[in-house]
């Protein structure tokens, strides 16, 4: 195995993490608000065809970003329109929602499969940093999107953590009544959690079809939007947490063939079994793990919330 | 008054419909349709077939429609035949492996419907038959081209699942590759999948990481040219031209053309000859062929690809004619003899020049 080959490695293992990190934070910001939102997948496709045909259209990809974004919010708030206004049970919803979310995509790209991309985000030059051997190629040339990732993942934490906005929607996944007799709405809460986290995954969907592989393919996103809600488990529903997880999982996913070329004569249809084998286990470990300590989950995860049934 | 204006107008509507439906088409015309698991988008496996069917209605005049991304292993491939041979037509081409079974069962409950299978290994000898091609002719003549752009002497080859066919194309392009600089390996990365950008793209880059600075593939999708484009490198496309997607590392590519088989096929079913058997198409027939070559190639590797693909159509000469050594460096092919079909067919190993596991 040569130096170029592992800088490679951990190249790819950033780039993927970043992208299952993008959907993952959604999801935690979602599941916070005490929305389990299961259509990740969905909206990741969502994104993804909408920001490959916006950049078809109008050349410009960050134009084509901010259109992912809003698409992936919109399937998030179909969601949030189901689930928080009308109470309807979440994980039947999120499922649906993936299954739309897949269809439609499918639908609006029909004609741009195959189609060369009309614009793509390039990698981000950083100057003397770029050159460093080793970190820079692995840290400072990459897609805008992985800072993009890095960037929202400290916002995340601080909006939580440190504001009372932040206050307010975890109060709305641990115990929505009182976070209701506090004077917050829930469901204002519920509904802007839900979909901040579709747009994350809309964003997370456009890193596919405008920097990793700028093309649109029915199927691109390929269940990595599964990835990212297991991940939020692994990760124990905090942001630095999922971030190790999804460089972990990244690093899976970047192993997958690349194995084979260091000459590791491993099956590589076992090997892409391997990050979906590693949430098995995490879930797993949890649940053991979970019975004699609190789970970390949010109390009021996968709860509606009816005023007159406090 | 207007009432009764609706419902002589619902009246004429009603006879003009029936009238449509049973005067105006010829019953006996031969109408042919086809059904896709992929959609028909702008290059790859689908696109290839779409234009096989469009230049076969041209030639032959016959009427044709299609359905697209339809998947395999449903009720949705039998509910679209029906409806179409409900609605006259009678030559049905499915183009992927996985509708074979249907098409077979299919074919034995509607004896009077030509029924053609792409890729699959099943007939019947009357009205179900098996369309392929000869891929390995031009895929040697793309390892040919290969051979001489690399100079790391290290071929990257993206490959799909270990199946015959995707190693007996491995196999003829790494004996183009070596025909032409015998140092040259080629080393395969198996992706298990068929359509998977990120996947396929990121084995690229494993290869090109490691040295490699010319990439080959064998799925429909065209990640792996462009990080070949990205990365400076050389790319062998499979399928249909995608040089718009990769232009300056687009080399050349091994192609499908079914027009002419499509046109045959539904001669054969307007004439009533068509017998339901096995049909390889190749280069002499032009099944299959190789792309345009980029114009950066040296002419005397152009020249010796022409004349190659001359002596492979006149059947002067055969990819794999021996003598050709195994991996293991054991004789796969004896001096003076020629793998037959059976054996291609069933091919399981490498030959010589191959970096990697055949599975």
């Amino acid at each position: 195995m040569n130096e170029a080959s592992l800088i490679g490695l951990f190249e790819a293992t950033v780039s993927f993490g970043a992208l299952l990190y993008l959907a993952a934070l959604g999801e935690m910001i979602a599941e916070k608000a005490g929305i389990l939102n299961l259509g990740v997948e969905g909206m990741m496709a969502m994104g993804a065809v909408t920001g490959f045909v916006v950049a078809l259209q109008t050349g410009n990809p960050w134009v084509a970003l901010v259109a992912a974004v809003a698409a992936g919010a919109m399937v998030g708030l179909l969601h949030g329109f189901f689930t928080v206004v009308l109470g309807a049970e979440q994980v039947v919803s999120g499922l649906s929602l993936t299954i739309l979310g897949l269809g439609l995509a499918a639908f609006v790209g029909r004609g741009s499969v195959g189609e060369p991309a009309g614009a793509e985000m390039v990698s981000v030059d950083w100057g003397p940093l770029s050159d460093i051997p080793w970190a820079g190629p692995i840290l400072f040339a990459q897609s805008p999107f992985v800072y993009l990732a890095v960037i929202m993942g400290f916002v995340t934490w601080f909006v939580l953590w440190r504001t009372r906005l932040g206050l307010a929607v975890r109060a709305a996944g641990e115990s929505a009544s009182t976070a209701d007799a506090a004077g917050h709405s829930v469901v204002g809460i519920r509904l802007a959690a839900v979909a901040t986290g579709g747009g994350l995954a809309g964003a997370s969907g456009a890193y596919l079809t405008l920097s990793l592989t700028p093309q649109w393919a029915d199927g691109i996103v390929a269940g990595r939007g599964w990835i990212a809600v297991a991940l939020v488990i692994f990760g124990a529903w905090r942001p630095g947490r999922v971030a190790v997880g999804a460089l972990l999982f990244g690093l899976t996913l970047a192993l997958k063939t690349r194995l084979q070329t260091f000459g590791v004569d491993f099956s590589p249809i076992l090997l892409s079994m391997l990050p979906y084998l590693l949430t098995i286990s995490v879930l797993v470990a949890i649940s053991i793990r979970s019975r004699n300590r609190p789970s970390p989950a949010p109390a009021a995860l996968g709860i509606a919330y009816r005023r007159e049934e406090r | 008054m207007r009432r009764r204006i609706a419902g002589l107008l619902a009246v004429v509507l009603s006879l003009t419909l029936v009238a449509s439906a049973c005067g105006s088409d010829d019953e006996d015309a031969t109408k042919a349709a086809f059904i896709y698991v992929g959609p028909v988008g702008d290059a790859g496996w689908t696109y290839a077939h779409d234009q096989g069917r469009a230049a076969a209605a041209a030639e032959t005049g016959v009427e044709t429609a299609y359905v697209e991304a339809v998947p395999e292993g449903t009720a949705d491939f039998g509910n679209h035949v029906r409806d179409f041979i409900d609605q006259g037509y009678n030559v049905i081409f499915g183009t992927s492996f996985g509708y074979m079974d249907d098409m077979e069962a299919l074919a034995a409950e509607f004896p009077d419907v030509v029924f053609d299978h792409v890729s699959g290994y099943k007939a019947n000898g009357t009205n179900f038959g098996n369309s392929f091609g000869r891929m390995y002719e031009p895929r040697y003549l793309s390892g040919m081209v290969a051979g001489s752009a690399t100079s790391s002497n290290l071929i990257g080859y993206v490959a799909a699942f270990p199946i015959p066919e995707v190693i007996r194309g491995i196999n003829a392009f790494t004996l183009g590759v070596r025909e032409i600089n015998p140092a040259a390996q080629v080393e395969v990365v198996w992706t298990s999948t068929w359509f998977d950008p990120v996947v396929e793209g990121d084995s690229a880059q494993a290869m090109l990481d490691k040295g490699a600075d010319v990439i080959a593939m064998h799925q429909d999708s065209t990640a792996a040219g462009e990080k070949a484009e990205a990365a400076g490198a050389r790319w062998v496309a499979y399928n249909s031209d995608m040089s718009a997607h990769a232009p300056a590392a687009h080399l050349t590519a091994p192609v499908w053309d079914w027009g002419p088989r499509y046109a045959e096929v539904i001669g054969q079913a307007t004439a009533g000859t068509y017998e339901g058997g096995y049909y390889w198409g190749s280069m002499a027939d032009g099944t299959v062929d190789l792309a345009p070559i980029a114009s950066d190639v040296d002419a005397s590797v152009v020249a010796a690809v022409a004349e190659r693909k001359q002596q492979i159509i006149d059947g002067s000469f055969h990819p794999f004619q021996g003598p050709i050594n195994a991996q293991d460096g054991s004789v796969l092919v004896a001096a003076g003899e020629t793998m037959s079909d059976g054996d291609m067919l069933g091919i399981g190993v490498f030959v010589e020049g191959v970096v990697g596991s055949a599975g």
